[in-house]
This record gives structure tokens, C-alpha cells and sequence, in this order.
């Protein structure tokens, strides 16, 4: 065995484009990740966060190999994933929790059947009575009373919902998880414990996450470190109070200032930066920098080129020609 | 008088599986030109809170009890003509989901113009000028142009535009925001509430802002309203709600949320799962998830009392803890 590599994922100039039709026997590809680069560390938790249709979702999707990647490389544990043995193995390490709590789960299915599917895929166990024993093991770890194992999801709260999830993905025993939007359709009371159930699994168990999620405020809480992305684009990426404190690239400014802030005498007095103009659409993005549309300093430049992701000081990279 | 008083409303859906009481005694009052802030989460009746007041109430619903006043005028039993009055011309809404809630086969501008038409007596021409006039104000590109488009060529952020503008279009003298931005991005969000924040000091109306976003309450609102439940546990202004709360539920929500300020730390939620609606129990609604629940709070349901000045909680702590300042809670 190889020495463990101090970065667990690594992506490279990943690409993922769809094919849109816009006519007749004619398709426009739709680049809904463009040529992003990133690594994650071994341990850490990474937020992804962006608007609706920036592509982070689908990073998520394509990382795991739910999308055949148009171009780039997925390095996982300083492995190429590339042929369909690579993605099998992948997949017994690798997992995800999805959004919806309520359209995720099989209404046909009892809990201890949903949180045992990935072990009857992957043959992780001898015995029945193992199996059992799993499932039991992993209700624990999310919190879920053993006696409900034989419900069905819709006897559960979307709390509770999102626990079974969260157990589904543990089954396989990962170190990595892509967490998409786990918390956003849960109320804010049972949000702080999910989130924390995340903090205190992550502790445990030792994994990794690719936390993708739209509220600013509970990405900073979770994450190591930040990506922003725009339009297909990572447009900065820094540690998670770094990047609040001082954000670089003239998107992410905006961005943070724009989230309301649950305090009535710093809401007040936030001076927010508010963009102008819509979310172009990434089928007919703006040529260079996808954000000169909309960015208070845009030049020639920005409309010529776009700028190449640079590290501006340690640790903090922006993609900016200002900057 | 209050430009909108709501006292003791109780609405409940009656379902086969029997009544569900979605709005359980709330009472407050709004002053003309104040932003007021509805907050709860799903289930707690702040939505039904604000369809009662317009009596737009699902075929199920009913308001059983309790009285809302309009300038004074009873609007509970005033019948639908009254209504059709009040409705869009004197308090408007604007729904959540800007997506769903304009019509796909009619132009915008025949939206717009529909409820002018109907409550100013303006010709057809007048309507348009006015409904153009009306994109103006709120920021939408090319009016004239606009006017003859369909809502699938807006974006989410310009349908929500349109929706206010719709709502706008009769200078009502309440506009309800019915979660107006949870279903946009923060930067679209942040130019809504800009939008929304201006008008109203430029027009003078007042806002019931629905929403479960402390930080959009925090940012927009004047006074704040908390609901679980479908009561109200605690009111009072933004300062009074954010800084000194005086309902374990209320302190449980702030503690609950990410801030800046518990950076690092893990956040302390709320245990339990909300309340269901149909099994509701015989004392506080919340006491069940409470931490500091005592017997009492099992038992028998905390009257709404005065905190200070306009604070108000209904809670058995303060009472315990001798915060109360005596006599019933209503003014």
C-alpha cells in the first residue's frame, strides 16, 4: 500500500457540458461546469456555494460519477477514476445525501430496507443477522429509534427523513461524503440538528465533506474551507473565515453582503452591495469572465479573457483580472 | 386606532381527521407606515395568520372566532362584497412562489391591468399607462415591452417584480409579503428587499412580512410577531426580540441559527421534532422540545403578558422569574 496522500479528492479542468436542443438537428451545449480545479483535503469539509444554476450541484453529481464527465480528470486517494472498476471501488467509498428528504427515499421501501440497500449492492456482509446488526448500528449513529426500522419514510418527519438518508450513505462505511443541499428543506430547529449530527459523524468517523449549499450562513458554520462558483465557473476559493472576512473577487463580495444577517443593529447598518441585472443564462454565457454582465469594475479585458483562478495570497485563490 | 387590529383570531381546517386548529388565538395590531415580521416555522399558521386576515382561505378553512379590524371597520362576517373590496385594493399579498402564482396564459400586462380595471374605475388606456407606470417603479427594464410578454420570458426575480407591482398598482394601505424571497437567490433576494424597503417609505404603507428568515426579519422589520404552533408566543420590536427574547422558543431559535458570533462552536438546536397539529397538547404547545419545561407548562397554556412596553410573551418562565409586569396581556 502506498502512503495516504494529504489530498483526498482532486479535480482537474473538470468539464461537464449538456446537450440542449435549440432547433431542429441542432443541440448548444450547455456548460454547466466549466473547467474547474479544486482539491479536498483528507478530513476537512468543503463548502460549495452558489446561486441556482451555477453548477454546483452538478460538481456533486459528477464527481460521483453520476454523470459521465465531458472532460477532465476525478483523482480520488491520488487514483485516476476512469474505467468502470475504478467508479465501482469509487463508489464503495465515496457517497452522497441529497436534498430532498421527501422525494429521495422509496415510499415502498421500510427504513431498515432503505439503509440496508447499499450493503446488498456492495455484498457487505456474511449473515443476515450481520446485516441486521448494521442497520441497527447505523440508526444509532444518526439518532433514529431501532424500533422504527420497519416503518415507512412517510411515517417520518423531514428531519427524521434526512437522518434515514444520512444513514443510507453511512452504510457503506465512506470517507467521503457530497453532502447536497442536506439542510435546506428542513425548518431551522431541526436544521442545528442535522448540522451538528453532521460535525459530530465527521469527528467519528473520519470523513470527508463536499458540503453543497445555498445558505451562506450555515456553509460558513460547516466548512474548512469555500468555493464560490458562478455560471460554471469557480471564481474564488479560501478558508471559510478568510474568505468572509475578506472577500476578493467582486461576485463573492456581493454575494456575502447580500445575506441577511439574524441581527437587527448589524442588518441595518450592513451596507449590501446589490448586483444589478440577472443571472445570465449558461446557455449563451458572456464571453470571458462569466460575471462582467453584472460587475461594478468590468473592463475591455474582462469581456476578452477570462481570468485564470490564481492563488493571491496563501491559501486564498480568485479568479479575477482586478485582483 | 391601529390601521389593522387582529384580536383573539382562531381559524381551523376541518379535515377527516378532525379540526386542526392552524391559528389559535393571535391578536396584534399594525401602525400605519411599520414593517411587521411573522415568524415561524412550517405548520406554526403564520401563512393562515395572514390568508385569514384576507379571507382567502382554502376550502377547508374557516375563521371560527376572534375579529379583524380594517381602519376600524369589522372585516370577520362583513360578507364578500366588502371583501372583494378589501382584497388587492385596500391590503394586498404577494405569495411565495413567484414561479406558480402569475398565469401563464395571459400577457403580464393584462395581469397588471386586471385588478386596476376592477378597483379604480380608470379606462383601458388609463390601466396601461398606469400598469406601465406601475413596471417603472419597480425596476423592470423596457416596460412597454414587457407589458406584452408572457411570464415565461421573466426571470424568477422579475416575476416576483411584477407580483409586487401588481400588488402595488391600488396603493393598498397593507401589502402582506407571504415568504416573497425564499424561493430566489440571496443576490436577487437582496434587490427585492431593497426594493420592497423603498417603496414602502416612498408610498407610506405597511408590510406584513411572513417569513421564516431571521435575517430577513432582522434586516426589514419594525416589530416582530413569533409563532409556534399556531399562537403567538412572544411579540415585540426587533430589539426586544433579538436581544432580550423572553420565550424558550424564541431563545431557542436564536441560539439555533449560525451567526458570525458562535463561530466554531456547535450550535445548540431545539430537540424534538414540531408539534403535530392534530394531537395538540393539553398545556404550551412547545413544551414538549422546552429544556426548561416545569409542570405547569404541561398542564395549562401561559397567557400572553405584558414584558415591557411592547413586549409581549407567553411564557410561564417569566412569570417564575418575575419579569411580568402584571395584568392581562391584550391593550
Amino acid at each position: 500500500m502506498s502512503e495516504k496522500s494529504e489530498n483526498l479528492v482532486e479535480i482537474r479542468g473538470l468539464k461537464q457540458y449538456f446537450p440542449v436542443n435549440t432547433g431542429f438537428f441542432r443541440s448548444t451545449p450547455l456548460k454547466a461546469v466549466d473547467d474547474v480545479s479544486f482539491t479536498i483535503k483528507r478530513g476537512e469539509t468543503l463548502g460549495l456555494v452558489g446561486e441556482s444554476g451555477c453548477g454546483k450541484t452538478t460538481v456533486g453529481r459528477t464527481i460521483l460519477h453520476l454523470y459521465k464527465p465531458t472532460a477532465g480528470e476525478i483523482i480520488y486517494d491520488g487514483k485516476p477514476i476512469k474505467t468502470k472498476d475504478d467508479i465501482k471501488e469509487f463508489r464503495k467509498k465515496a457517497t452522497m445525501v441529497f436534498q430532498d428528504p421527501y422525494s429521495s427515499l422509496n415510499p415502498r421501501m421500510t427504513v431498515s430496507d432503505i439503509i440496508g440497500e447499499p450493503l446488498d449492492i456492495h455484498k457487505m456482509y456474511d449473515s443476515s443477522e450481520k446485516r441486521r446488526e448494521r442497520i441497527i448500528e447505523l440508526m444509532g449513529y444518526v439518532g433514529l429509534n431501532t424500533e422504527h426500522a420497519s416503518r415507512y419514510a412517510h411515517e417520518f418527519s423531514g428531519g427524521q427523513r434526512q437522518r434515514i438518508g444520512i444513514a443510507r450513505s453511512l452504510a457503506i462505511d465512506p470517507e467521503f461524503i457530497v453532502c447536497d443541499e442536506p439542510v435546506s428543506a428542513l425548518d431551522v430547529s431541526i436544521q442545528a440538528q442535522v448540522i451538528n449530527m453532521f460535525d459530530e459523524l465527521q469527528e467519528k468517523l473520519g470523513l470527508t465533506y463536499l458540503f453543497i449549499a445555498h445558505d451562506l450562513l450555515v456553509v460558513r458554520h460547516i466548512s474548512d474551507r469555500i468555493a464560490v462558483m458562478y455560471l460554471g465557473k469557480m471564481v474564488e476559493l479560501a478558508d471559510a473565515k478568510e474568505i468572509y472576512d475578506h472577500p476578493q473577487h467582486p461576485y463573492s463580495k456581493s454575494l456575502l453582503s447580500s445575506v441577511p444577517v439574524p441581527d437587527p443593529k448589524i442588518a441595518r447598518a450592513n451596507k449590501r452591495i446589490v448586483l444589478s441585472g440577472d443571472i445570465p443564462s449558461p446557455l449563451n454565457a458572456p464571453s470571458g469572465c462569466p460575471f462582467r454582465t453584472r460587475c461594478p469594475h468590468a473592463t475591455e479585458k474582462c469581456a476578452e479573457q477570462m481570468p485564470a483562478l490564481r492563488e493571491i495570497s496563501p491559501g486564498h485563490f480568485a479568479a479575477c483580472h482586478i485582483l | 386606532m391601529s390601521l389593522l387590529e387582529v384580536n383573539d383570531l382562531h381559524t381551523s381546517f376541518f379535515t377527516d381527521a378532525g379540526e386542526v386548529k392552524a391559528v389559535n388565538g393571535v391578536s396584534f395590531s399594525l401602525e400605519k407606515g411599520k414593517v411587521l415580521g411573522i415568524v415561524g416555522e412550517s405548520g406554526s399558521g403564520k401563512s393562515v395568520t395572514a390568508y385569514s386576515v384576507m379571507q382567502i382561505l382554502a376550502g377547508a378553512g374557516k375563521i371560527v372566532s376572534g375579529s379583524v379590524k380594517l381602519n376600524g371597520q369589522e372585516l370577520v362576517g362583513a360578507g364578500e362584497k366588502v371583501m372583494k373590496d378589501v382584497r388587492g385594493n385596500r391590503i394586498s399579498i404577494i405569495f411565495q412562489d413567484p414561479m406558480t402564482s402569475l398565469n401563464p396564459t395571459y400577457t403580464i400586462g393584462r395581469q397588471l391591468m386586471e385588478g386596476i380595471l376592477l378597483h379604480t374605475g380608470r379606462t383601458k388606456k388609463q390601466a396601461w399607462d398606469r400598469a406601465v407606470e406601475m413596471l417603472k417603479l419597480v425596476n423592470v427594464n423596457e416596460p412597454e415591452k414587457r407589458m406584452k410578454q408572457y411570464p415565461y420570458e421573466f426571470s424568477g426575480g422579475m416575476r416576483q417584480r411584477v407580483m409586487i407591482a401588481m400588488a402595488l398598482a391600488c396603493e393598498p394601505d397593507i401589502l402582506i409579503a407571504d415568504e416573497p424571497t425564499t424561493a430566489l437567490d440571496v443576490t436577487i433576494q437582496a434587490q427585492i428587499l431593497e426594493l420592497m424597503k423603498n417603496l414602502q417609505e416612498e408610498l407610506g404603507m405597511a408590510i406584513i412580512m411572513i417569513t421564516h428568515d431571521l435575517g430577513v426579519v432582522a434586516q426589514m422589520c419594525d416589530e416582530i410577531i413569533v409563532m409556534y404552533a399556531g399562537s403567538v408566543c412572544e411579540q415585540g420590536t426587533a430589539e426586544d426580540i433579538f436581544y432580550s427574547p423572553c420565550h424558550e422558543y424564541t431563545k431557542g431559535l436564536l441560539r439555533s441559527i449560525p451567526t458570525t458570533s458562535n463561530d466554531g462552536e456547535r450550535l445548540q438546536p431545539i430537540t424534538g421534532t414540531p408539534i403535530d397539529l392534530l394531537n395538540m397538547p393539553k398545556g404550551c404547545p412547545f413544551a414538549p422540545r422546552c429544556d426548561n419545561a416545569m409542570k405547569i407548562c404541561l398542564r395549562e397554556r401561559a397567557q400572553r403578558k405584558n414584558i415591557d412596553g411592547g413586549h409581549y410573551a407567553a411564557c410561564w418562565i417569566n412569570e417564575r422569574d418575575g419579569k411580568v409586569k402584571g395584568g392581562e396581556g391584550s391593550e
